[in-house]
């Protein structure tokens, strides 16, 4: 059985077509749901791309979280659906009040196109759930506001749960306590700026992706096969 | 009821305290380029105008609360101000 990925996409977002490539090629079955769409019925698993929703404009993911299909995503996280957003879509996540912190611009204003190398930090999240703690996998970086923060009683707690997925080998856009990943208290619901999709194939030099994502096809199975039952 | 009225309003976003403003410290590296040496706490923000239909200037002051609140800030990472700045001398 093939994990169905509704892959959710805002006039903007532009990595949805290597998520579909990624996620296919992982055994899984990938489609596109348009913004507009107020339904995700059907799906195992959703995951937000990146890109630049909306255009970005106020503030990346701020006018995204008005989207019809934010309603439909919301209601899948609250029933213990995995979502994960990706850059962009981690911004969403985040402006939608799915996530905790926000995305500032990066330290030193620089946009980073990278390669960057990010430990996981637990096993206990949808997308890190086959991964042992403290593995090191190399994925891109594309982002301008990829600087995690939060306040610190936030950040307490995110410590404090076991909500930190990733944490950046070295720091490149000074997020606060060098987080690359975050997940909700439910641990269906992660948020991360790397690509894991731009890291799936032998191809574009690193495979580390796959790993996560094959952790969330076998989450959504999980998570699917607990529903029939 | 009374009349509607249309009021002008201006929302002002700013970063909170202790959020880093890579913007605001680029500009203020910027300044000495003009002579200016004393120029420091530089923070750069947004400044949003628009206008109100409503019966009061109270009723314009909260729905210009709930736009700044639920769409032109994030509250994780910035605070906001309303004003009411008067009506539109034309429609």
């Amino acid at each position: 059985m093939a994990a169905r990925v509704g892959v959710v996409i805002f006039p903007g977002t532009n990595c949805e077509h290597d998520v579909i490539q990624a996620v296919n090629g992982l055994g899984g079955t990938a489609e596109l749901v348009w913004h507009g769409d107020t339904s995700v019925s059907g799906f195992d698993a959703l995951i937000l791309p990146g890109g630049f929703a909306h255009g970005d404009y106020l503030r990346p993911g701020a006018i995204a979280k008005f989207s019809p299909v934010m309603e439909a995503v919301s209601g899948f996280a609250a029933d213990g659906g995995p979502v994960v957003g990706i850059c962009n879509g981690f911004q969403v996540l985040t402006e939608a009040g799915l996530l905790p912190g926000a995305l500032q611009k990066n330290r030193g204003l620089r946009f980073l196109c990278t390669s960057a190398e990010v430990r996981v930090e637990t096993d206990r999240s949808v997308l890190t759930s086959g991964i042992a703690p403290g593995t090191v996998l190399s994925i891109p970086i594309n982002h301008f506001e990829g600087n995690f923060t939060c306040d610190a009683e936030t950040l307490a707690l995110l410590q404090a749960d076991d909500r930190v997925i990733l944490r950046y080998v070295d720091n490149p856009n000074g997020s606060i306590d060098a987080i690359a990943g975050v997940c909700n208290a439910a641990r269906n619901v992660v948020g991360l700026m790397p690509h894991p999709e731009r890291a799936s194939d032998p191809l574009t030099g690193s495979v580390d992706g796959a790993e996560l994502l094959r952790s969330l096809l076998a989450s959504a199975l999980a998570t699917a096969s607990a529903d029939v039952a | 009821m009374p009349p509607a009225e249309t009021f002008s309003v201006l929302v002002e976003v700013r970063l909170r305290p202790g959020i880093a403003d890579p913007q605001g410290a680029t500009i203020e590296r910027a300044l000495p380029a003009l002579g200016l040496n004393g120029i420091v706490g530089v923070r750069a923000g947004k400044v949003f105008r628009f206008d109100i239909v409503a019966e009061d200037e109270a009723e314009a002051l909260a729905q210009g609360t709930v736009v700044a609140d639920r769409v032109l800030a994030n509250p994780v990472i910035e605070e906001s101000s309303v004003t009411i700045t008067g009506k539109p001398v034309s429609g």
